[in-house]
Formats: structure tokens, C-alpha cells, sequence
């Protein structure tokens, strides 16, 4: 870990005024993407292009339902999600002092889905239609399971900064809380295939509640963590720093972890667990770019955002007009993100 | 084979386990082998002479059994299976992915029919039980497995018969729902559940559908039951959807799936959990399905 933890600990060292036009540039970058996969998002699946302007120039019924309805909410959708997993990769990182830490990867991600699970076997509803106060409920019942998984996650690491240990620990508990809801799942043999499509990640039911309720939590999210930047570059700097600082230590860990568990448990439950954008993410801006946090905690969402927008482009255009779970499509990109990490770093060892 | 004689069995349940699985086997290789036949997973299976204890691990299969007539010859099911009435009682040993060779062992069967789908031939056939896969996933297979069935167990006259009358009903239930229709073809949608996962013309249900000169809006070049985009179903703007009665009213809660013909006008087939195990099982009681969907069909279809 020492290669990619000594980019992380540097950070603020190199930082240099040369970095305001250099984070323009990639936020800059970032915005252009997103408007690119948005309109490719809304282009995806006619049989061929001209149809596809066709239609949004000059709307029938159908087809302005399939534009407003059912791509429009799915590709912003997408985007918020992604920007919420990168958000709450970001911080977990700075918080566990960890460059591997990520809602998937310390097991935060299997309890919000555990949460979802047990609320729809509660309500007897499924997954893809809900009122809204279905909707809020779900999402309550994903963050107290993100919560509680989080908890044991640290229980089991004992405490926040015994690096190899937490990624073993959230490892563990991923494991244990999946079999879980497979165990639940198996007892109702009628709901197995839609959950696990559901668990591998789905962007097909995205509309504009779904929307609304993740960019409401976006917000609720993202502005405490960007006022609490400073905290974490203290967090960074080792306790002793954030001690002398005047922080207070524990209540700035809780909010951080509280902010975590929910962007997770938002996004799990609209949809489902997708792994490893929180940790590319974060990564592909401090490759790119020595920040502290505050920049990273605006990079980062723009960046998760783009990412998942683009592979839930690839999941629904590869085998049109059937799809591939997104998750499945993240799992793969992040996979190979995480082996060259390893390669680079036994390389540099 | 060790020997022809059917004489001497393990004790039912103590000695089958004291004595354990090599002696099994050797005891129950001594079953009397009438004829050898290749089963649908291509291995070769010594198919015992008139065998009077069977086990079947599939609906399909329990109700092609009873339909032949040998009801009484079946000493354990699968988990699902639920009909004739007179098999709900036996013991269950188990479901699709978690059959219990120990129950089965126990139960000492001389023949034991199961789906290729299910990983439990291998196994049995080690412990000398006489195994038989049959792939039972298409309309074809229906009339196949009745006729392989009943080779099996020794009524091929009356597997003969059956078909004849598959076959007849099959005819009729069709020639009255083309008739009701009078050429006009109802584009459908079939969901099997909420993913959402479609039955496509390749699946058996999707069969029916042809069958019944209704249109499917999958293509046959998805295979049998696609993961679809949702919102290619809101494109194809099907006029009918067939969907599970629990997911109905959540049909216009979907985004934009309100502005489907058939949900705005309801135009939904969805059935009770009995008619749907007679809809998706592919067996001799497949005219009643093909009724119960040619009935909702001529109600709902525009």
C-alpha cells in the first residue's frame, strides 16, 4: 500500500498554486463528459441515430414518454448515484486513512442491501415501484443497515486505523451480511431472480422520484463533507495534528461516517449494490491531481457520476435491447482498476 | 451386474445407513435391469424392470407420472410439485438446487426421474440408484417425455394414448382461439417476474403464445427469457401484458410505463399461483394452460 498511501499522505505537501487551473481544467473535463453520456444516454437504443434525433425533435407520444419518462431520470439518475458512491468513497478514504476504503470494499454496501431486503420482505413490496413513503422507508431501513454494518466493520477492525485489518474485517462482514440476505432470499424462491438483479446492480427503474430523492441526499451529503474538508485533511495529517487543530475527534469521525452511510445506503437502494466506483473514483482524481480535500470532495462525485453514467451506457447498448446488470459492468472496469493498483504497487515495493 | 434377483434389500432406514453406500450400491445394482437407455444428459442409465418405487424431482414430471396412471407408484416428490392431490402428501425431498440424496437413499427407490437442470444424477448413480434425466423445458418435450416416461415404467400403450390426447386437446384449444380471433394477432408482453425478465419465443410459454397467434414484442434472438431495458416494453407499446398478480398494480408506478396502451387501458392477464404452476409447466396438462391463457386473451385483447 505504501505507493498508492504516499500519493495520499503527500497530497497536501505538493499541492501548489498551480492546482486551481489544473482542477478547473478536470472539473471542466468532467461537466463535458457527463453532457456527452446524457445525451448519448438519451440517443441509446433506436436503430440508428437519425430515428434517435427524430424522435426527440419531433415527438410523438411514445417517444417523449421513453425521453422524459424513463432516459432523462435513468441518466441523471445514474449520474447522482455514481456522484453519491464517489462522494462516500472520497471520505472514507481520508477517514480510515485508507487509499483501498469504499462503501463496496468495507462491507457498507452489503448492509444497506441487507436493510432494502428486510423492508421489502416487511412491506411485501418490489423492488422498482414504490409510493413514497415506501420509497423514504426503504432508504431509512438501507442507511440503518450501511450503519450498523459500518459499526461492526470498525468493531471487528477495532478501531479506524488499523489499515489491513479494516479491508479484512470489511471483507468479512460484506460476506456475512450478503449471505444473509441470500438466505432471506432463498426462502421466497419467487422474489430470488428480480433481488439478484437488483443486488448486481440496476439502473432500469430509475424515475424522477428516484431522482429527486437522490439529489436530495446528494445535497445533504455533499455540503457538510465539503464545510468538513478541513477536518479531514487534518484527519489525514495523522490524529496528533487534528488534535492540535482543536477537532474534536470522535464527533468529526461520526458525521464523516454518518455522511458515508447514507450516500451508500441512498444509492443501494435505487440501485442496488455497485461496486468499486467509489473507489476508482476517488483514485482517477488524485492520479490526476495533488488536492487537498475540499477540491477532492467536488472532484470526486463529478468523476463517480460520469463513471457510472458511462457504464450504464455500455450495460444497456452491448446487447440491446436486452441489459446487463450495471453492476456486473462497474465490477469489471473496477476489477482491473484494482489489479493494476496491486500490480503498481508490488512493481514499486 | 453382480445379479438378476430382486430377493434381498437393505433394511429401510438402520442398516441402509449402518452399512453404508458401497453395499447400496451392490444391492440395489442386483434390481432386475430391463433395458438401457441414454438419458437427456447423454449418460447411459439401466432402467429397472417395472420399477414400483419412484421418485420425482420436478412437477412436470410427477404429473406425467400420475397422468400414465402410476400415481400409486411414487414414494417422494420435489418441493413444488402440488398436483394430482393425491401426491401432496408424500414426503419432499427437496427443490431445484437442494435435492437430500440422503432422503432419497432412504427411501430406496428403483427409479428416480429428475430434471437435467438438477446436479444430483451423478451422485445417485454412484449410490446405484437407477437416475433418469429428462429436459422437459419445451412444448416438444412434453410429448418425448411422456413416451420416455412411459417406457420407464413399462405402460408404453398408455403413454401412446396420453398423447393422442395431448395432442387432440392441444388442437382443439388452439383451432377455437384462432377461430375467436379471426386473424387478428394481439402483440404481448410476457414478464416472468419484475426484473425485468421477459418469456421470449424461445421459452416454453413463449410457445404458447405463437401457438395461440399471439405476437410476442421479444424477439427470438434473446433466448428464452431475457433481461429487457424496461423501456423497450413501453416502446413496443404491447396490447396486452401478462404479469404476476403481485406486480399488476405496480405496473403504472413504473417511470413511463403509464403511458402503455395496455396499462392504461388495463389490458393485463395476470393468474391465480394454481393456474400459473399450470401455465409454466410444461406436462400433460398442457391444454388446460394454453385455455387459461387463450381465455384472458380473448377478454383483454383489443
Amino acid at each position: 500500500m505504501s505507493a498508492t498511501r504516499s500519493t495520499l499522505e503527500e497530497a497536501p505537501a505538493r499541492r501548489t498554486g498551480g492546482a486551481q487551473p489544473a482542477l478547473l481544467l478536470w472539473l471542466a473535463g468532467c461537466l463535458a463528459i457527463t453532457l456527452a453520456l446524457t445525451f448519448g444516454g438519451l440517443l441509446v437504443g433506436a436503430s440508428s441515430i437519425h430515428t434517435s434525433i427524430g424522435w426527440i425533435l419531433a415527438p410523438h407520444a411514445q417517444s417523449s414518454i421513453v425521453l422524459w419518462q424513463i432516459r432523462l431520470p435513468r441518466t441523471v439518475g445514474a449520474w447522482l448515484a455514481g456522484a453519491l458512491l464517489g462522494l462516500a468513497g472520497a471520505i472514507a478514504q481520508g477517514v480510515f486513512r485508507n487509499p483501498l476504503a469504499e462503501p463496496y470494499l468495507l462491507g457498507t454496501a452489503s448492509g444497506a442491501a441487507l436493510g432494502v431486503t428486510l423492508s421489502l420482505f416487511a412491506g411485501g413490496a418490489s423492488v422498482g415501484a414504490f409510493a413514497w413513503a415506501d420509497r423514504l422507508g426503504l432508504t431509512g431501513a438501507a442507511w440503518i443497515g450501511a450503519c450498523a454494518s459500518m459499526a461492526l466493520t470498525i468493531l471487528l477492525a477495532r478501531g479506524v486505523l488499523q489499515t489491513a485489518s479494516l479491508l479484512l474485517s470489511g471483507i468479512v462482514v460484506g460476506f456475512l451480511l450478503s449471505a444473509v440476505t441470500a438466505l432471506l432470499l432463498l426462502s421466497k424462491p419467487q422474489m430470488w431472480r428480480t433481488m439478484q438483479v437488483f443486488l448486481l446492480g440496476s439502473t432500469g427503474f430509475l424515475g424522477w422520484p428516484s431522482v429527486a430523492l437522490l439529489a436530495a441526499v446528494f445535497f445533504v451529503c455533499a455540503i457538510p463533507a465539503t464545510l468538513l474538508s478541513r477536518g479531514l485533511d487534518a484527519l489525514t495529517l495523522g490524529e496528533d495534528t487534528a488534535q492540535s487543530l482543536g477537532l474534536s475527534l470522535p464527533a468529526l469521525r461520526l458525521t464523516l461516517l454518518g455522511i458515508v452511510s447514507l450516500a451508500t445506503a441512498a444509492a443501494v437502494g435505487e440501485v442496488g449494490i455497485i461496486g468499486f466506483v467509489g473507489l476508482v473514483a476517488p483514485h482517477l482524481v488524485r492520479e490526476t491531481l495533488s488536492v487537498n480535500h475540499r477540491p477532492l470532495l467536488i472532484a470526486s462525485p463529478l468523476c463517480g457520476g460520469a463513471l457510472l453514467q458511462a457504464a450504464d451506457l455500455v450495460s444497456r447498448f452491448i446487447i440491446q435491447p436486452a441489459e446487463l446488470p450495471v453492476g456486473a459492468v462497474t465490477a469489471c472496469l473496477g476489477g482491473a482498476y484494482l489489479a493494476f493498483l496491486l500490480w503498481r504497487r508490488s512493481r514499486n515495493a | 451386474m453382480i445379479g438378476n434377483s430382486r430377493s434381498w434389500r437393505p433394511g429401510r432406514r438402520a442398516r441402509g445407513f449402518a452399512l453404508g453406500a458401497g453395499v447400496l450400491a451392490l444391492a440395489h445394482a442386483a434390481a432386475a435391469v430391463a433395458l438401457v437407455l441414454r438419458d437427456d444428459l447423454g449418460r447411459s442409465v439401466d432402467a429397472p424392470n417395472d420399477p414400483r418405487r419412484v421418485i420425482t424431482l420436478l412437477p412436470s414430471l410427477t404429473e406425467t407420472v400420475c397422468a400414465l396412471g402410476a400415481c400409486d407408484r411414487l414414494v417422494a416428490t420435489g418441493r413444488f410439485d402440488n398436483w394430482p392431490p393425491e401426491i401432496v402428501k408424500l414426503p419432499k425431498v427437496g427443490g431445484l438446487g437442494d435435492v437430500n440424496i440422503e432422503q432419497i437413499v432412504e427411501l430406496h427407490p428403483d427409479l428416480v426421474l429428475y430434471s437435467n437442470a438438477q446436479r444430483v444424477g451423478a451422485r445417485l448413480s454412484e449410490l446405484g440408484i437407477a437416475a433418469f434425466a429428462l429436459q422437459t423445458d419445451r412444448y416438444a418435450d412434453i410429448g418425448r417425455t411422456v413416451r420416455i416416461v412411459g417406457r420407464l415404467l413399462g405402460v408404453p400403450a398408455r403413454a401412446a394414448a396420453l398423447n393422442a390426447r395431448i395432442r387432440r386437446e392441444v388442437a382443439q384449444v388452439r383451432a377455437e382461439a384462432l377461430a375467436a380471433r379471426r386473424g387478428a394477432a394481439p402483440r404481448v408482453y410476457f414478464e416472468v417476474d419484475p426484473a425485468p425478465y421477459a418469456a421470449g419465443p424461445a421459452s416454453y410459454i413463449g410457445e404458447l403464445l405463437t401457438m395461440l397467434g399471439a405476437r410476442n414484442i421479444v424477439g427470438a434472438a434473446l433466448g428464452a427469457f431475457p433481461l429487457l431495458n424496461p423501456e423497450y416494453v413501453v416502446r413496443r407499446d404491447p396490447d396486452v401484458i401478462f404479469v404476476a398478480r403481485a406486480d399488476a398494480p405496480h405496473l403504472a408506478a413504473r417511470p413511463g410505463w403509464a403511458g402503455i396502451t395496455a396499462v392504461r387501458e388495463h389490458r393485463l392477464c395476470s393468474f391465480s399461483q394454481k393456474t400459473r404452476d399450470l401455465i409454466m409447466r410444461p406436462g400433460p396438462r398442457v391444454a388446460e394452460g394454453m385455455r387459461a391463457i387463450a381465455d384472458c386473451l380473448k377478454r383483454e385483447a383489443p
